[in-house]
């Protein structure tokens, strides 16, 4: 294997190539969607502590002004995504299953899509610390799905190291194409993020990976940099899941996280282009995250395209916008490899909803077969990017042995891409077992 | 307007990749049938019958075992059909067909159902069934015919409609008597064991010798195998270690006593060794899921194959060497588990 890793160049090993389905999308430019009569605010849509609320109902409310604080370091605020009065705070459905506490918000009628409340700085005079409070103050968070405080991301443990800045626009997901058009449409917005970020970080170096499907937003990005720029950009092979941080940093520094641990442990940090875009975009203004590209998509979508759309607008007035077909069937916020179908149209685009995607019932068909026995044909075994052994790991999950999962075959580490589950031709719900074992593992643990 | 939507909810992955086991089951099938129509070819309607009558016994076994069990019928999954047409395949021109049915239901029932059909069976289940005939009719299964005889699509060989549980006839004055050229009927490897006769390696690739009905032709099993491993739906490092192990194991002794001991390339292409490398050691079910694992399997089935012949009372040793292979699998498995991502770093466990 030491051999085949020499000849190995940007890109990991094993990982599938689903369809991509990027044409629906990718040469539709970014488009504004119009405000929903009514926005809902969930205050847990990011890893951590919720946010606490600073609004009451009736209270009115301008677009961009924050109306929940942080709570504590892992948390961020959020900010009003639309001018309008505050209707109730109470327990709203979300897209993740159980319902949240959210600010839901009426929103004037022909209310101003301009960003009014705002606090313009010279974030080239800012220290690193007050950078970082910065990107905390704009509610920011990992805008490729993960939706972690990007803050917490910038202040790595300090016995490690970062000397590169990762910036993920792989875009692996088939279907989406926001960070696509995003890379080729607010170029400079990318660039100044970087920036900022990599002063924050105190970092030399930043390396862009983009799958080699965009090589237009390779080329986009690359004719804005300097010769001595110490930003690069590289195109890495188009395979899922080249977005997983870990294999980005593999596919760009050669370098391997170790098992159970952050990038950060070898030197690496990792940010989705959406999210350095959107930095470079607020940061010198002050505002706050209250909009994100959203990729509307799939068969069941009638015009489909890449919408700007505030954070809180109901899945309904979304797919309501693009239509949908008769025969659509199952709606997805996300990817179709790691994203979460939605059980009600009243749930809201949270901020790290990069796409939707609705399929219609004969995309399913495949998936709706009988499971059958394990053949041990090892697809799962090929395609796990984390080298686990999917196989015997089902057959331990269907005897309900998780314990020995996590303890003896690695379960711990997978992330849940969903490879193994899409190659597996017996139709077996590998990584919806893995999911299940490690929710009672987790429960055990408790 | 879309209000009466009516949506679905599912957890990730929402897409699938189109193969399914009965594809990859149905494309083994495709790969072995140039393999049954030159054994047909070669041997005439006997072997035509042969196959007839394993497959058939084969899926009607399969659909009563899983009946009598109570599961749902799993015929449909084409798994069976290969285990059938692999049976014949392996079995000398003129079986008795009646043998060949015993065999057949000892290979679905002993070798399959009892464990709990298709993904469960440790061994191979057509070897399971050969082996059992392989001990309860010692001559039949060693009694071989030459290959391209003239009457050999309008008469059957006489021992093929032997009455069941009734001795075949012996066939030795049939041959003479039907023999119009020089094959002989005795195998490549009886020859070269028992009388130090090396058959040419262009014969062997072609088929022109005697042998089981299905493994005469090196170069059509080859075929069938490219075909598989280019469609992703057999592991090609396994037929490669089995034949690198044969190699192998084979090359000292020749060096040692070309005479007495075959050169690589007739230990490579003589016999069952590619039928078996190709089409059974390739057995999903029955090998290891690790891709370190598969590697040892395959080796040790070439290398025993080979230990068997050279030094067994038989002179074919494919069939127990996959099948202790088979047996050993699980093992190997548990021991060549894929090392985790990021598992060599210094720091596990932060």
């Amino acid at each position: 294997m030491g051999i085949l890793n020499l000849l190995r160049r940007n890109t990991f090993e094993h990982g599938v190539h689903p369809q991509e389905h990027k044409e629906l999308t990718c040469r539709l430019p970014i488009r504004r969607l119009p405000f929903a009569p009514t926005l809902i605010v969930p205050l847990a849509q990011h890893a951590g502590a919720p946010a606490v609320p600073l609004v009451k109902p009736g209270q009115e409310i301008v677009r961009g002004e924050p109306v929940a604080r942080a709570d504590g370091f892992v948390s961020v605020p959020m900010h009003a995504p639309a001018t309008g009065v505050v209707d109730s705070i109470r327990l709203m459905p979300t897209a993740r299953g159980p319902k949240t506490e959210s600010i839901v918000i009426n929103v004037y009628g022909g209310a101003s899509q301009e960003v009014l409340y705002e606090a313009p700085r010279d974030v080239d005079s800012m220290t690193p610390d007050e950078i970082i409070q910065a990107v905390q103050d704009a509610g920011m968070v990992g805008l490729g799905g993960a939706a972690f405080p990007t803050h917490v991301k910038m202040k790595p443990p300090p016995e490690h190291k970062v000397d590169t800045l990762v910036v993920n626009g792989c875009e692996c997901e088939p279907y989406l194409t926001c960070d696509h058009r995003l890379m080729l449409e607010q170029t400079d917005d990318l660039l100044s993020g970087i920036h900022i970020v990599m002063r924050a970080l105190g970092v030399e170096r930043a390396m862009i990976g983009v799958e080699d499907n965009k090589m237009d937003a390779v080329e986009a990005i690359a004719g804005r940099l300097a010769d001595n720029s110490p930003v690069s950009v590289h195109a890495v092979k188009t395979k899922y899941p080249q977005g997983a941080e870990k294999m980005l940093i593999e596919s760009l520094l050669g370098r391997r996280v170790p098992s159970g641990c952050f990038p950060s442990s070898v030197g690496a940090a990792v940010f989705n282009v959406s999210t350095l875009a959107q930095i470079g975009a607020l940061l010198p203004k002050g505002h706050g995250v209250i909009e994100r590209v959203v990729t509307v998509t799939g068969p069941g979508v009638r015009n489909p395209g890449n919408y700007l759309v505030p954070v809180g607008t109901p899945v309904r007035f979304l797919l309501e916008f693009a239509g949908s077909t008769p025969k659509a069937n199952e709606l997805i916020l996300g990817g179709p490899m790691m994203g979460m179908s939605v059980a009600s149209l009243d749930v809201p685009v949270t901020k790290a909803v990069s796409g939707m995607v609705v399929l219609e019932a004969s995309d399913t068909e495949l998936r709706d077969r009988n499971v059958q026995p394990c053949i041990r044909c090892a697809y799962c075994v090929e395609a796990c990017p984390m080298h686990l052994n999917p196989s015997t790991l089902g057959l331990l999950a269907a005897k309900g042995e998780y314990e020995t999962m996590a303890r003896e075959f690695h379960l711990n580490d997978c992330f849940e891409c969903g490879c193994c589950s899409y190659v597996c031709p017996a139709n077996i719900p590998l990584v919806q077992y893995f999911r299940i074992a490690k929710a009672i593992n987790r429960e055990k643990a408790a | 307007m879309d209000t009466r939507l009516k949506i679905e909810l599912r957890t990730s992955p929402h897409l699938k990749q189109a193969v399914t086991v009965e594809q990859i089951m149905r494309n083994v099938v495709y790969a072995l049938l140039p393999v049954c129509a030159f054994a047909v070819f070669a041997f005439g309607i006997s072997v035509l019958a042969l196959l007839m009558v394993t497959t058939l016994t084969c899926v009607l076994g399969e659909s009563l075992f899983c009946r009598l069990s109570g599961r749902p019928s799993t015929v449909n999954d084409w798994s069976i059909v290969i285990t059938g047409l692999l049976l014949g395949l392996t079995l000398p021109p003129g079986f008795p067909l009646w043998m060949a049915a015993v065999a057949a239901l000892v290979a679905v029932g002993l070798g399959k159902a009892l464990f709990g059909g298709l993904g469960y069976n440790v061994m191979n289940p057509a070897l399971v069934g050969r082996a059992f005939v392989q001990a309860a009719f010692p001559v039949a299964i060693t009694t071989w015919t030459p290959a391209f005889l003239d009457k050999r699509f309008s008469e059957f060989i006489p021992s093929t409609l032997t009455v069941p549980f009734m001795q075949p006839p012996a066939l030795g004055d049939w041959i003479e008597q039907a023999r119009v050229d020089a094959f002989s009927g005795a195998t490549p490897l009886a020859l070269q064991k028992f009388e130090q006769i090396s058959t040419p390696v262009s014969d062997l690739l072609t088929g022109m010798t005697a042998g089981s009905a299905g493994e005469t032709s090196a170069l059509i099993i080859l075929a069938g195998g490219l075909y598989l491993a280019a469609r992703r739906m057999m592991d090609w490092r396994i037929p490669l270690g089995v034949l690198l192990g044969a190699a192998l194991t084979s090359l000292p002794f020749w060096l040692m006593d070309s005479v007495r001991y075959p050169d690589p390339l007739f230990v490579l292409f003589s016999g069952g060794l590619m039928l078996g490398a190709v089409f059974m050691a390739s057995d999903m079910v029955a090998s290891p899921v690790t891709p370190r694992g598969v590697w040892i399997y395959s080796l040790f089935i070439g290398v025993l194959t080979v230990i068997i012949r050279l030094f067994g009372g038989l002179t074919e040793g494919v069939m127990y060497a996959i099948l202790l292979g088979n047996a050993i699998s699980p093992l190997i498995a548990t021991v060549t588990q894929p090392r985790v991502f990021g598992a060599a770093g210094k720091d596990p466990r932060a």
